[in-house]
């Protein structure tokens, strides 16, 4: 698939079952993935992210692309999975055994 | 060694007049004791149910549950713009007026008038019945004496309360010296909103509890900060600004934590990157002037937040980078309740400010997450009764205030209802 993403980020796209426009999606695929799957995207994608904080400051939201837009949702997946990545070393937050806490409304891009 | 000052009393306990001894928490894991509280408490105060952007024009509606008050409320934007309240029940034979699919799942939207689903009845925005299917079949039935029944229902800042006591005070003198101090925050340029929901298996007291005071935080939440930074947390504990209380509200005042951090290897990578945390976006939006009145009420240059708990399930937290955090917390039992967050910010203009919201939100589901599942461990052991009586420190004042005022409320009642029986 290609023009998914922006033509710059365009290596990201192998990442692309992370476009997710929910956060609910986004936490259920991070429980649903192993730490190396996580760890992988990752260790590609955060680089990419701290590359492109001057390019996003520069994508207003209002009319913003289908690729940029998909390029947002991608990082917020990133955001969800740093937690594993960079903390937890766990898909799930430790001690919080069965409890849910679910995102019922947020706002969408 | 205390960092901050203290009231001359010595403590923040004394200093309210509240009780040191070790403290009871019969008052959360009695059944007869919530019985109890609702009739006392969730029927007689104010109670917030949402803002005014949830109604953004003429005919926008959204239902509340309220099981504590064992009612549904609509809340609706009539033709005149006004907000009101309604019980959500048919004055035809009680059938549930407003719902989708699941009677007991709450539900927005837009419409003309309300239908009733049952046998047809149709009600004005304003609650007048306007139309009855096969109308001649009825007996000298006068539509006037049928429209729905009011809840009452004010408008604070934005915030929309209803009380189901008919003569309560209005919400502004309810809300008291606290609301006061809060009067003109820019509440209303905060309209990007993330809500959080849990079901929670534990009495809703010790919830609001949890977030009365942050002694917890450098333990529980250890593992969130980087290795030295929570090493450094722990030694040093914690300590608030200041506490207050206004009548049945309680303030805690809070020192800013790490929102900028002074050394940046001290937080997570993506929090570096993005400039956001717990704390909210570190570089605060420009929101004009902050009427700062009724907040850092001690004026201290590292004031980072303040929790206000408006009695008795309504927590306002309000940040120092411009932002602002709900809680609320509806009992659905005596060791059950309904959980909500909702994280307010300024509305983003671009990808990267919008990024940095999400940071916010999903660390704040990270911290839940931990808080919530700890609270169904407290809940089975004090509900053990194996152990009676628990000691609770001055960083915890506001756990006793609440406690106090809740049971003052419900022995107020109950006096009530035995001098009005005698």
């Amino acid at each position: 698939m290609s023009n998914l993403l922006p033509a710059q980020f365009a290596d990201l796209e192998k990442y692309a079952d992370w476009i997710l426009e929910t956060e609910k999606e986004r936490y259920a695929k991070r429980l649903a993935s192993s730490m190396e799957e996580m760890q992988a995207f990752y260790d590609e994608a955060f680089p990419r992210l701290e590359a492109a904080v001057p390019y996003l400051k520069t994508v207003a939201l209002e009319d913003i692309s289908e690729e940029d837009r998909n390029l947002t949702y991608l990082f917020c997946s990133l955001v969800n999975v740093s937690f594993p990545v960079e903390v937890w070393r766990q898909a799930r937050v430790p001690d919080s055994g069965a409890s849910m806490v679910d995102c019922i409304v947020e706002p969408a891009i | 060694m205390a960092h901050f000052p203290k009231p001359a009393e010595g403590s923040w306990t004394e200093h309210f007049k509240i009780d040191t001894s070790p403290t009871s928490y019969e008052d959360s894991i009695s059944p007869e004791h919530y019985e109890a509280e609702r009739e006392a408490i969730f029927k007689k105060t104010w109670l917030n149910v949402g803002r005014v952007e949830q109604l953004p024009k003429v005919g926008s509606y959204f239902t509340k549950e309220i099981a504590a008050a064992k009612s549904s409320v609509i809340l609706v934007r009539g033709k005149d713009k006004e907000i009101r309240a309604f019980h959500n029940v048919c004055r035809h034979r009680g059938n549930k007026l407003v719902w989708n699919d699941f009677p007991r799942e709450e539900v927005s939207g837009t419409c003309r008038q309300f239908t009733c689903k049952y046998h047809g009845w149709r009600y004005e925005l304003d609650g007048e019945l306007t139309f009855v299917q096969q109308e001649g079949e009825f007996f000298d039935l006068n539509k006037q004496n049928f429209g729905l029944a009011p809840v009452k229902a004010e408008v604070w800042q934005g915030f929309i309360f209803v009380n189901f006591d008919e003569n309560a005070e209005p919400v502004a003198e309810y809300l008291s010296r606290f609301g006061k101090g809060l009067e003109g925050y820019p509440f209303d340029k905060m309209t990007e909103v993330y809500k959080y929901r849990a079901e929670i298996g534990a009495n809703w007291k010790l919830f609001i509890d949890a977030f009365m005071e942050f002694y917890h935080a450098p333990i529980l939440h250890q593992k969130q900060a980087v290795d030295e930074e929570s090493r450094k947390l722990r030694e040093v504990g914690y300590e608030a600004l200041s506490y207050d209380v206004d009548g049945p509200h309680g303030l805690v005042s809070s020192w800013g934590g790490m929102a900028p951090p002074k050394d940046e290897t001290m937080v997570k990578p993506i929090e570096r990157v993005l400039r956001s945390g717990l704390f909210g976006v570190w570089d605060a939006p420009d929101v004009g002037e902050v009427p700062m009145k009724g907040l850092n009420p001690t004026n201290h240059k590292a004031w980072g937040e303040d929790s206000f708990l408006f009695f008795p399930n309504f927590m306002l937290l309000i940040w120092k980078p411009n932002w602002y955090l709900t809680y609320h917390y509806w009992p659905t039992s005596y060791n059950t309740h309904t959980f909500e967050c909702s994280l307010y910010f300024v509305p983003p203009t671009n990808a990267y400010e919008r990024l940095q919201h999400e940071l916010a939100a999903v660390t704040f589901k990270e911290y839940a997450l931990q808080d919530a599942n700890t609270l169904e461990a407290t809940q089975t052991m004090i509900e053990s009764r194996a152990v009676e009586e628990f000691p609770l420190c001055d960083q915890e004042v506001m756990l006793r205030h609440l406690h106090t005022t809740a049971r003052g409320y419900v022995a107020e009642h109950q006096a009530k209802k035995q001098q009005a029986s005698a």
